[in-house]
C-alpha cells in the first residue's frame, strides 16, 4: 500500500467515524462517495468495503456511547432484528424493483423525517 | 403500536440500506426519536449499536459477492475509532435541540445526494437500452 493511499483511507476512516459518532449512522454517506472519488473504487465495491469499516466504526461509537450511558439494547434489538430481515428482503427483491423509485421514495421519508424533527 | 411502527422503520432502514447503499442508521435515529420518544442523543448511541449488527450482515452479504477489499476496510474502521470519539462527545455535548436540527440537515443532504444520483442515472439511460436475456 502506498503511502498517499494509506493516507487518503485513513483520512476517509477519520472523517466516517466523526460523522457515524455525531448522527448515529453508520458513515457510508462520507466514506463510500470519498472511496469512489478518492480512491478510484467501484460503487459496489465501495459500498462493500465501506459496510466493513462500519461494522469497526459502529462498534466503537456504541461502546464510546454506552460509557455516556446512552444505549439501550432493548431498543437496538427492536429496530435492529426487522432490519436484519429488510436486508435479507431488500437483497431478494432487488432484481424487480426499480432502483430509482426506491432512491425517489427513500428522498421522500428522508424529508419527511426532516420536517417531523424540525417542526 | 409505537414499537410495531418503530419496528417497521428498523424494516425499511434495512431494506433500503441493502438496495441504495444508505438507509440504516438513518432510518433507525427517528424511529427511536419520533416513535419511542427518545431524546436524539440516546436515539444516536441506540441505532449505533444495531447498525454493528445490520452492518455485519451487510459486509458478510458483500464480502461474498466479492466487493470488500478486506485490508482497506479494517485501515478505515481501525482509524475510524478517532473520529468517532470526537464526535460522540460533540453529540453528548450540543443541546438536544442542536442536535435534532443538526440531523434533520443530515436527512436533507441525504435525500439531495439521492435525488441527485436519480437525475445523474437517468441521463444515459438510452445507451442502457442494450437487449437483455431473454
Amino acid at each position: 500500500m502506498t503511502r498517499d493511499r494509506l493516507l487518503k483511507l485513513l483520512l476517509i476512516g477519520t472523517l466516517g467515524g466523526f460523522f457515524s459518532g455525531l448522527f448515529g449512522v453508520g458513515g457510508g454517506t462520507v466514506i463510500v462517495p470519498l472511496l469512489i472519488f478518492w480512491l478510484a473504487f467501484g460503487e459496489r465495491e465501495a459500498t462493500g468495503t465501506s459496510l466493513a469499516a462500519i461494522v469497526l466504526i459502529a462498534a466503537y461509537g456504541a461502546i464510546d456511547q454506552a460509557i455516556y450511558g446512552n444505549v439501550n439494547p432493548g431498543y437496538a434489538a427492536l429496530v435492529g432484528v426487522p432490519a436484519l430481515a429488510g436486508v435479507v428482503t431488500g437483497a431478494a427483491v432487488q432484481q424487480r424493483i426499480p432502483e430509482r423509485a426506491v432512491s425517489l421514495l427513500f428522498a421522500v421519508l428522508l424529508v419527511a423525517t426532516a420536517a417531523e424533527l424540525i417542526f | 403500536m409505537e414499537y410495531v411502527a418503530a419496528g417497521a422503520l428498523g424494516f425499511l432502514g434495512g431494506m433500503l440500506g441493502g438496495l441504495v447503499g444508505v438507509g440504516g442508521g438513518v432510518l433507525f435515529v427517528p424511529a427511536l426519536v419520533i416513535f419511542l420518544d427518545q431524546a436524539q442523543v440516546k436515539a444516536e448511541a441506540t441505532s449505533l449499536l444495531a447498525i454493528v449488527f445490520v452492518a455485519a450482515l451487510g459486509a458478510y452479504r458483500q464480502y461474498g459477492y466479492g466487493n470488500v477489499r478486506v485490508r482497506d476496510g479494517l485501515v478505515m474502521g481501525a482509524m475510524g475509532v478517532i473520529g468517532v470519539a470526537g464526535g460522540v462527545a460533540i453529540a453528548n455535548t450540543v443541546s438536544g435541540r442542536t442536535l435534532e436540527l443538526m440531523f434533520a440537515a443530515l436527512c436533507l443532504m441525504i435525500a439531495a445526494q439521492l435525488v441527485r444520483r436519480v437525475l445523474k442515472a437517468s441521463r444515459p439511460a438510452a445507451t442502457d437500452r442494450a437487449p437483455g436475456p431473454p
